[in-house]
């Protein structure tokens, strides 16, 4: 059967929109969601085009599985070429977006142009208006949704928004929806904000098809229940994502004081059973919530317990609040995390990259590069909560020279500040580092070095890595859809065959942000979770196209392959430190000084490395400079790109 | 439990606001996906982190089917619930207009109102909620179970107040 989906065109400059629907044929090479816009910034923009300028194009989609009888679908995927990195701008997000916009007629939406006020789009019932945004530009992130609620009369209505930090183009402002759900990494509420878009507004109440509606409610049923079933997501349902920095940061995995120290002591006040004891004294015992149709529940409510904005409502805070607050600036205080993500979120401000900022700039203060005539006067040392609190503002609305300088993102900032300040950022392709510290586990500091948005955990990484899983349950995992005979470790400081999971992981997490579904749903930190012989089903029994897992494997191979075109044709290189699949020499030249017996003392080994990626690169199909073989361009259908087909 | 007894326990507290319910709701009865088919409704102030799950509660003495001028509402004394018959709805949206609860919906591509029917007795949204917000209960034993809650509540605070006591 043929899915009627749709895309639509929208130019801000000159107001024309235009729809059409999706051919069958891009679908099944490129899927939608995630590997559907990658296809269209390909296609739709020119090499070194301006990020902040109207010839970027903003990408907004649902994923293949968006709205259907399959469960913890609700993820938004936005892409645009980033304004912080240079490079591929996406981000993949929760909430009840996503399906909105499918009942509401629409799986894509393709933003160029500029619109010459604020603006915002409103769409329902298969059509699209561009409406004026005078009255709702400068609001924060939540006042954002609830104006437009009231103006359009309807309580129902999900927003996707900028808050104060898209609009002062921020270069790591998120796209946000609901109380907290982040479109963060790369910026994309920059461009939004460039685009003077303050927000597209959806309400749907079309219906979608279900193929199979009896066989789709119970293949969903068994899901459920094998997501729930699981030891870690019943912990996350519980604990929320705080646990995983619990747990890292037991052994020594995770930053603090910048990239200083890989372990956070003391920090009884911002571990995860600390911060539930807090979300349960402010709003009960139930008071985990969840994205659209999702059983995990994996974010808490809480209200900011004291401090300048004690009572104030919001939900989090995530793991990377806790180490972009927490530990990376030594601020171990719950209420400052707390603090600092309540405003990030009303922001509408990337968490990790604000907090990873703020570090940084703490340990040049420190080290006497950024000096009090720069800070005005604020004591930028590690562990000053209110410094911290104070210059999450000053970013936001690009404040006080410095605030303004760390707003523009790490590589300008470097730059700006001088000296050898670019030394001590901890970045890959411009974007800082996660929160965690991979010195001692190669498999994850390849995945933060090759990830295409630049550095980043949810693009690769190979997070079972961390199990010590043995090696026959590896290769039940790793050789399928496709054959592997290759050597693989459980050991996670080793070198070996990590490349190949790396690679398996790349084209896992590409399906199912191409599907829709959370990576909480997959093999991310969940051996036993669905995987590519689940999807089939999935897809079969929600929307009738037949999918083999091959074939799917297939789909993210070629989707991943056209982000990587993208990111080649503007000038990534292989060892360009700021444009290339290359880590900071800290990884390199720093040991470990905390954590486990094992982690004590381990550094990245730069000639094991180096292979390892070579190793990525075979498996990839590139040759040692990270470029395509044209075999397998043409093995992926990929030769004639961009070929303007949509 | 004998069916007539039947009926849907909301725990509100207990909603992490999913809206699974209403998903696999307008799937079960109408073979689509749109919640504005779901019998079930969760009602949400986002800003306060509020969920409410909002159904038909098969009331004894029905406002709609006071209200109905058609007669179409009736009460099915053996499935322990309200029902519409569409040979007799004549789509005039009464029993939306009276009922106190909201729970009566009407689908406009359809043309007609929609109400939860239980399932016949195998309610999808009880089946679907992990988290128990919504249960399947025996409506003579609902009281009792809330009694033994607020009883632990007191309990709880009773010991709390004896330990500042004992501090003071």
């Amino acid at each position: 059967m043929a899915l009627n989906r749709k895309i639509a065109y929208i130019d801000l400059t000159s107001g024309e929109i235009r729809t059409r629907s999706i051919p069958l044929e891009i679908r099944r090479q490129f899927l939608g969601g995630r590997g559907l816009d990658a296809y269209l910034l390909y296609n739709h923009t020119n090499a070194n085009v301006d990020p902040l300028g109207p010839d970027n194009v903003l990408l907004i989609s649902a994923g293949l599985l968006a709205g259907t009888c399959a469960s913890a679908t609700a993820r938004t995927h936005v892409m645009a070429k980033s304004a912080l990195t240079g490079v591929l701008g996406s981000t993949n997000m929760g909430g009840f977006f996503a399906p909105e916009l499918a009942w509401s007629g629409f799986h894509h939406l393709v933003i160029r142009g500029r619109a010459e006020k604020p603006s915002y789009l409103f769409i329902h019932d298969g059509e699209i208006e561009i409406r004026d945004a005078k009255g709702i530009w400068g609001k924060s992130v939540t006042e954002t949704q609830w104006a437009i609620r009231d103006e359009l009369g309807d309580p129902e209505v999900k927003c996707l928004v900028i808050g104060p930090a898209g609009e002062n183009l921020v270069r790591f402002a998120n796209v946000m929806t609901g109380i907290k759900d982040s479109g963060g990494r790369t910026g994309m509420g920059c461009i939004m904000g460039s685009k003077n878009l303050k927000a597209v507004a959806a309400r749907g109440k079309m219906d979608l098809t279900i193929a199979h509606p009896v066989e789709a409610l119970e293949f969903n049923k068994r899901f459920i229940d094998q997501i729930t079933s699981s030891k870690v997501n019943q912990t996350q349902g519980t604990l929320g994502t705080p646990f995983i920095w619990g747990a890292t940061n037991s052994w020594g995995g995770v930053r603090a004081r910048n990239f200083q120290l890989n372990q956070c002591e003391y920090a009884d006040d911002i571990e995860p059973e600390h911060l539930d004891e807090i979300a349960t004294e402010t709003m009960g015992p139930h008071h985990m919530a969840a994205c659209f149709g999702c059983q995990v529940h994996c974010r808490a409510r809480y209200k900011i317990p004291s401090g300048p904005f004690a009572g104030r409502y919001d939900e989090g805070p995530e793991y990377t609040s806790l180490g972009a607050f927490g530990a990376e600036p030594d601020c171990k205080n719950a209420v400052t995390v707390l603090t600092s993500n309540y405003l990030v979120n009303q922001y509408g401000m990337d968490n990790l990259e604000t907090g990873s900022m703020i570090s940084w700039a703490m340990e040049l203060y420190e080290l006497g590069i950024l000096t009090k005539d720069k800070t005005d006067g604020i004591d930028l040392r590690f562990g000053n909560d209110e410094a911290l609190l104070e210059m999450i503002q000053r970013i936001a609305f690009r404040k006080g020279w410095l605030g303004d300088t760390l707003a523009d993102g790490g590589i300008p900032a470097a730059e700006k500040i001088g000296k050898n300040a670019f030394d001590y950022l901890i970045q890959v392709k411009g974007m800082n580092n996660l929160h965690s510290d991979e010195r001692a586990t190669p498999a994850l500091a390849l995945n933060v070095a090759t990830a295409a948005r630049g550095s980043d955990h949810l693009r690769s990484r190979p997070a079972i890595d961390l199990y010590h899983l043995p090696e026959p349950v590896l290769r039940k995992i790793f050789s399928s859809p496709v054959p592997y005979s290759g050597p693989l470790s459980s050991e996670h400081t080793s070198y070996e065959g990590k490349a190949w999971e790396v690679f398996w992981q790349e084209n896992c997490y590409m399906a199912v942000d191409c599907l829709g579904i959370c990576k909480y749903h997959t093999v991310f930190l969940g051996a036993t979770h669905p995987n590519f012989e689940d999807w089939p089903d999935a897809i079969r029994y929600n929307t009738g196209l037949e999918f083999t897992p091959r074939q799917i494997w297939e789909a993210a191979e070629r989707c991943n392959m056209i982000e990587r075109l993208f990111n080649l044709r503007e000038g990534l290189t292989r060892y360009d430190l700021k444009k290339g699949d290359m880590l900071n020499h800290r990884y390199f030249d720093e040991p470990c000084l905390r954590g486990a017996p094992d982690v004590v003392g381990r550094k990245i080994d730069r000639d094991k490395f180096d292979r390892m990626v070579d190793e990525f690169y075979e498996h990839k199909g590139l040759d040692r400079t990270g470029n395509p073989k044209p075999e397998t361009l043409k093995r992926l259908g990929l030769e004639n790109e961009p070929s303007h087909r949509l | 439990m004998p069916a007539y007894n039947r009926i849907l326990k909301v725990d509100y507290e207990k909603c992490t606001g999913c809206r699974l319910c209403e998903l696999v709701c307008a799937v079960k009865h109408d073979h689509v996906s749109n919640p504005i088919r779901s019998r079930i409704r969760v009602i949400k102030w986002e800003s306060e982190g509020v969920y409410i799950p909002m159904s038909c509660q098969q009331c004894e003495d029905a406002p709609c089917v006071i209200g109905c001028p058609a007669k179409a509402l009736s009460r099915n004394m053996e499935m322990g619930r309200v029902e519409v018959d569409y040979q007799k709805c004549i789509g005039c949206r009464t029993c939306v207009s009276v009922c106190p609860f909201g729970a009566m919906h009407f689908v406009p591509s359809d043309r007609k109102v929609i109400k939860c029917d239980l399932c016949d007795g195998d309610p999808q949204c009880v089946r679907f909620c992990e988290v128990k917000a919504v249960n399947l209960a025996e409506a003579g034993d609902v009281g009792l179970q809330k009694g033994r809650e607020a009883a632990r509540r007191l309990q709880a605070a009773d010991r709390k107040a004896a330990g500042v006591l004992a501090a003071s």
